[in-house]
């Protein structure tokens, strides 16, 4: 096995070993937020006589 | 449409990702990916692999599970209904057959690869495969099991043993599928996917202690095992190399799923808040992990451990798998232990892809002809069983089977993902296919890679096939330049052309056509449907 074998090796295992290990990390411990529910405020209400002011 | 089904759902997130992780994961992650690296030096196979998996492996694998969701809120679960609802033309939904066609006869084959799996690894429970330390010997022992000598040798009396644990695995498929989509295929796949992980973890343990087997051979040892298949050559020569290139790129396509029809079936069962973005990325990962971390760390340095380079080179993904394995695993201590271990493995990512082969084609016989779930497992069980029939019985140097593969495994393939790419980057729009990627994601994709999947991945795509078409049909000589027809197209035409490989093209136009009609067929059921649906005051 020579320094480039290990470094390839290496590199490549590591790599996908990480990024294998992230996503499940994700999938599994970090539950996404509920969909949250659009709360309507006074500026969010348009009545049809508004552009008569 | 699905609304004359009943609304099938993934259950959970990680049952989604087992399953489509369960799809890719198989035979050529441990057999395949492990013997290209080796071949071409690994240091300019990884970086030309790495690069694949970044500009084509990915990004497809996004644009299907983007495309799946988004035509399943519109009630399509099945690839031609999927491209019937993304392709607002007649003859949309015709490009999607090809979803149905690639799984369906991909499944003709790889099933019977499957029961060789279980059946190997039966007989190294039983102590059956000790047959000595003479690779001729398991040789002849695999030819002789699959019927690789004379046509039709596997259905004769005395030599059968393949075809009945084909029998076995063929009903254990079709029973899981019978069980629907939860308490079949996501149900199965939460503990075979796991399971696969641990057996796989538990041979390399056993692979990188072995140490110096024998003491009278110690350049043959773990050390240098791993340098036989991680040791770089001359790389900066090697990526000139356009062979290694489409070897790596092709290597990362069809170990990913992408363009099989089945990332874009499954995702059509998601809901529509459900992400994509890091599904699909894990899905992928987990692939990557056992592709390089476990499939590139077991098979070609147990090889050549035990017998050397000579052993492992020139070696196909069968003589690999069938042939050097078994003397390998029967030379190693506890052989009936760790040869069944490996071979259950096999089978275990077997069986989670050929699972993913059926469900796009009972998806398409449910909401394309309205058939009940017992009627679309009895249907395309006859239209499976025909074809499997065809495939053992023309088993001489296994024509059939490699004839199919060829032009669906591969070319179909190719055709289908670069429909696909190019639809999302430009049918759809890439700002519109980015939004409604994102909707419901996770985590943002960088924005590099809206360029990459607009420009960068069909170019790479078109020219890798362009290569694949010139170099395995034309036989192109890259090196002279000149053409002379590889086997593929020669045994079809021409002198030496083969019954055998004839017969099989028939089959697959005859299948294509059977197909096209069920197509023709659904897609007037879905017209009248959508004018119903118009119309609803009229009545």
């Amino acid at each position: 096995m020579t320094p480039g074998g290990w470094i390839i090796m290496l590199t490549s295992v590591t790599a996908v070993t990480v990024l294998f290990v992230g996503c499940l990390y994700r999938v599994l411990f970090h539950q996404p937020p509920p969909p949250t529910e659009k709360l309507h405020g006074i500026d969010d209400i348009h009545t049809p006589d508004e552009g008569d002011n | 449409m699905a609304d004359a089904q009943p609304k099938e759902a993934w259950s959970s997130r990680l049952g989604v990702i087992l399953a489509v992780a369960g799809s890719a994961v198989g035979l050529g992650n441990f057999l395949r990916f492990p013997g290209l690296a080796s071949q071409y030096g690994s240091g300019a196979f990884m970086i030309a692999y790495f690069i694949s998996l970044v500009l084509i492996g990915i990004p497809i694998g996004w644009a299907e599970w983007a495309l799946g969701r988004y035509a399943g809120q519109q009630g399509f679960r099945s690839s031609p209904g999927i491209f019937y609802a993304l392709i607002r033309h007649k003859w949309g939904k015709y490009i999607g057959v090809l979803g149905v066609i690639i799984p369906v006869v991909i499944y003709m084959y790889y099933v019977y690869i499957e029961a060789w799996c279980i059946g190997y690894a039966s007989y190294f429970a039983t102590g059956h495969l000790s047959l000595g330390s003479d690779v001729k010997t398991y040789s002849d022992f695999w030819e002789n099991f699959v019927g690789a000598n004379s046509d039709g040798f596997a259905f004769s009396t005395g030599h059968n043993q393949a075809v009945m644990f084909l029998l076995f695995v063929f009903v254990l498929n079709f029973y899981l599928i019978y069980r629907g989509l939860v308490a079949g295929i996501e149900f199965f796949c939460k503990y075979a996917m796991p399971a696969l992980v641990v057996i796989a973890l538990v041979i390399l343990v056993r692979v990188l202690t072995l140490g110096t087997p024998d003491a009278a051979k110690p350049d043959q040892n773990v050390l240098t095992g791993l340098g036989f298949m991680w040791n770089p050559g001359d790389w900066q020569t090697q990526l000139k190399n356009p062979q290694l290139w489409l070897a790596a790129a092709g290597q990362i396509f069809f170990s990913l799923s992408v363009g099989f029809g089945v990332i874009i079936t499954y995702a059509s069962y998601l809901k529509p808040e459900n992400d994509v973005v890091l599904s699909g990325l894990s899905a992928s990962a987990a692939n990557e992990f056992c592709e390089v971390a476990l499939g590139g760390l077991i098979t070609v340095p147990a090889a050549y451990i035990f017998l050397g380079a000579a052993g492992v080179v020139g070696q196909g993904t069968f003589g690999l798998g069938f042939k050097v394995l078994p003397l390998v695993f029967a030379k190693m201590p506890l052989p009936g232990l760790f040869g069944f271990l490996f071979f259950f493995l096999l089978f275990l990512a077997a069986i989670t892809s050929s699972l993913s082969m059926l469900q796009p084609g009972i998806a398409f016989l449910e909401e394309g002809l309205g058939l009940k779930r017992k009627q679309s497992v009895t249907l395309l069980g006859l239209i499976t069983a025909v074809g499997c029939a065809f495939v053992v019985y023309f088993s001489k140097d296994l024509k059939a089977l490699d004839t199919l593969d060829f032009w669906v495994g591969t070319v179909c393939i190719f055709m289908m993902a670069t429909v696909i790419i190019i639809y999302y980057g430009w049918g759809m729009g890439i700002d519109r296919a980015w939004a409604e990627t994102h909707r419901g994601a996770e985590m943002r994709i960088p924005r590099i890679f809206k360029f990459i999947i607009k420009y960068v991945s069909p170019t790479f795509l078109i020219i890798v096939f362009a290569m694949f078409v010139l170099t395995k049909i034309f036989g192109l000589d890259v090196a002279t330049g000149k053409f002379a027809p590889t086997g593929y197209m020669s045994e079809l035409i021409g002198e030496h052309s083969s019954h055998v490989a004839r017969f099989t093209v028939a089959f697959l136009v005859i299948t294509i056509a059977f197909f096209a009609l069920l197509t023709s067929l659904a897609g007037s059921r879905w017209d009248h449907e959508k004018k119903n649906l118009k119309t609803p005051e009229s009545k």
